[in-house]
């Protein structure tokens, strides 16, 4: 496995971390061909996580255009970072690791780590930006509810990137038994490639789905980009049809991608909001998912050779999707995905794949105090 | 065993104005040598003491200029080994090699990286790190390229004061000690002058870092203190080294 994607990706992390990225390379590439945990993996996605989702036409949404939605927000938990959790569980359960830490932004992959924790009788801690415990408090209370303990991250920016670096920490201190189960296709080699795999179900999907109901490839992709865990699994086998465009969307106030430069945060080289002497900016986000100045390496690698192309959308265009979504299809979509349902109004294109990553009840609270 | 090689004490201090007047009153007091905190907004390696500090220090304006100019005041004033240590990212920005030599020109004699693990830019010589979970083959790799000493993390995490030395630093000296003839300085979880004692008796030297910085914090005058009592405490042999905990 590489550790590079160009000039990014790669493993800036402290001498003490590098052997367990070994063991977890080493672990990846052969359970990745193994036919039992491979088989152990479709079993939990069809039974637990409920895939295969839906690929769903807006029309109302979306009256001048044919739209598909990938439903991702129908997935148990309500959103896509299941099938991340999932398998890396999996993989936890497998390298003998007993504790379970993790961070979270909108309380999604927080709630779906809680969640397979639970199932498989692992020990589950949190981290988690006290501003996002408040705007996303019902998922406080569910992975409170599901048995895992969620660990306020009270300095800096108060949102999920204060919280990876404390899971980081947490982890450098527990390395031995504790397994770190990022939540975005970001943090140092392999995580970055292994997040993707286990979300490349969503396009491996949609791209049979599409071709079943329209016989033809569609003209655009798009996906909303936090650390860019959907949108990698959606784009990555569109990436060969030369003909689909693929699109990320990003919060105009924390475009790493569109006004990032290139930096080192969180154990990998990447697109970020930096200043020029490498300090990492603040980024602001109505959606805490979004709401981080980073973004996975590969992406700023598809930017770099222009094979994917990334677009901004305001917290104001995004609410106004959400509604739109709400009122013409009888759907509460997330708010980041509401991003992408924003830009996929206006993108210049007949067929369209948006990936709907999740469901919108966390944020309820935020949207009505608007 | 006959004379025993004077111990090394390196004390790091973050970056701030007054950076230079501390490190003399340090080196005043004893130090051999100091690690220079250039600050990071998102330091992985540190525990709270350390980035609170650097916290403080972004808010007073270090920026890698500011450090640089910090760096060349502290060389004016002192003669003893310069080491700034920082993250990746600023060398990322900066230019690693135009960093590198504008340190170097400023009075740095080599540097420390914390979240760079040995086989990452290996063209860039400076201070390796190893933790107790490396693997030999790892400490190997570590001690043959690193710059002068290496550096032993005593701890598996982050830097900051512990209630006791780790337990984890003899067998990591005993195996360093066994693939290299590097000269092995302690440091993360070295606080008190006890603890520096029983370390020192294991490696050549010993770092101390978050408690330093707390001294500095309350002037030159406390820092000095602590300085001279851990100085103290390393040149005088312990009886026994079962004070380890
Ligand atoms: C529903 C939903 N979509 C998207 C994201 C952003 O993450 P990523 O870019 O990794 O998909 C999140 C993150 O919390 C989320 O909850």
């Amino acid at each position: 496995m590489s550790t590079l994607f160009g000039a990014y990706g790669g493993r800036y992390v402290p001498e003490t971390l590098i052997p367990a990225l070994d063991e977890l390379t080493a672990a990846w590439s052969s359970l990745r061909e193994d036919e039992g945990f491979r088989a152990e993996l479709h079993d939990l996605l069809t039974n637990y996580a409920g895939r295969p989702t839906p690929l769903l036409r807006a029309e109302r949404f979306a009256p001048d255009q044919r739209v598909y939605l990938k439903r991702e927000d129908l997935l148990h938990t309500g959103a896509h970072k299941i099938n991340n959790a999932l398998g890396q569980a999996v993989i936890a359960r497998r390298l003998g690791k007993q504790r379970i830490v993790a961070e979270t932004g909108a309380g999604q992959h927080g709630v779906a780590t809680a969640t397979v924790c639970a199932r498989f009788g692992l020990e589950c801690i949190v981290y988690m930006g006290s501003e996002d415990m408040r705007r996303q408090a019902p998922n406080v209370e569910r992975m409170r509810l599901l048995g895992a303990e969620v660990r306020p991250v009270e300095f800096g920016t108060r949102t999920l990137k204060e919280a990876t670096s404390e899971a980081i920490r947490d982890w450098i201190a527990n390395v031995d038994d504790t397994y770190y189960l990022i939540g975005s296709c970001v943090g140092p080699a392999p995580y970055p490639e292994l997040v993707r795999e286990l979300q490349r179900v969503i396009g491996r999907e949609a791209r049979a789905q599409v071709l079943a109901i329209e016989g033809r490839m569609p003209d655009a992709v798009l996906a909303c980009v936090g650390g860019g865990s959907n949108a990698i699994g959606m784009f990555y086998d569109f990436i060969p049809d030369e003909d689909v465009r693929l699109i990320g969307v990003e919060a105009a106030g924390a475009a790493s991608l569109g006004c990032g430069r290139g930096g080192v945060l969180h154990g990998a080289r990447s697109s970020l909001l930096a200043d020029e002497d490498g300090q990492i900016m603040d980024a602001h986000s109505i959606s805490a998912g979004l709401d981080y100045p980073g973004v996975g390496p590969e992406h700023a690698y598809l930017r770099d050779t222009g094979r994917a192309q990334y677009v901004p959308c305001t917290d104001d265009e995004a609410v106004a999707a959400f509604h739109r979504l709400c009122r013409t299809e009888g759907i509460v979509p997330a708010l980041e995905s509401s991003h992408a349902l924003a830009r996929a109004l206006d993108t210049d294109a007949e067929l369209i794949l948006v990936c709907l990553s999740g469901r919108g009840d966390k944020d309820l609270a935020e949207v009505l105090a608007r | 065993m006959s004379a025993r090689a004077p111990k090394k004490l390196v004390i790091y201090l973050m970056a701030m104005p007054d950076t230079p007047e501390l490190a003399q009153a340090a080196v005043d007091a004893g130090a051999d040598m100091i690690e220079l905190g250039f600050p990071f907004s998102d330091p992985l390696a540190d525990g709270p003491l350390i980035r609170r500090a650097g916290e403080r220090s972004l808010a007073a304006g270090m920026r890698t200029g500011r450090c640089l100019e910090v760096l060349a005041a502290t060389r004016a004033l002192v003669g003893v080994p310069l080491i700034p240590m920082t993250y990746a990212s600023l060398f990322d920005a900066y230019g690693w090699e135009q960093l590198e030599q504008d340190a170097r020109s400023a009075g740095a004699t080599s540097f420390i990286v914390p979240d760079l693990p040995s086989d990452v830019h290996p063209e860039f010589r400076r201070v390796q790190l190893a933790a107790p979970t490396s693997s030999d083959a790892r400490l190997q790799l570590s001690a043959q390229e690193s710059d002068g000493w290496l550096y032993l993390v005593t701890v598996t995490g982050t830097t900051g004061a512990r209630s006791d030395l780790s337990s984890a630093l003899p067998p990591l000296a005993a195996r360093a000690r066994a693939v290299t003839e590097q000269p092995l300085y302690a440091g993360f979880g070295i606080s008190t002058p006890d603890q520096a004692r029983a370390a020192a008796n294991l490696t050549d030297g010993v770092v101390v870092g978050s408690r330093a910085v707390e001294a500095a914090e309350h002037g030159a005058a406390e820092l000095a203190q602590l300085v001279s009592s851990l100085r103290s405490a390393i040149d005088e042999p312990a009886l026994d080294s079962s004070t380890v905990a």
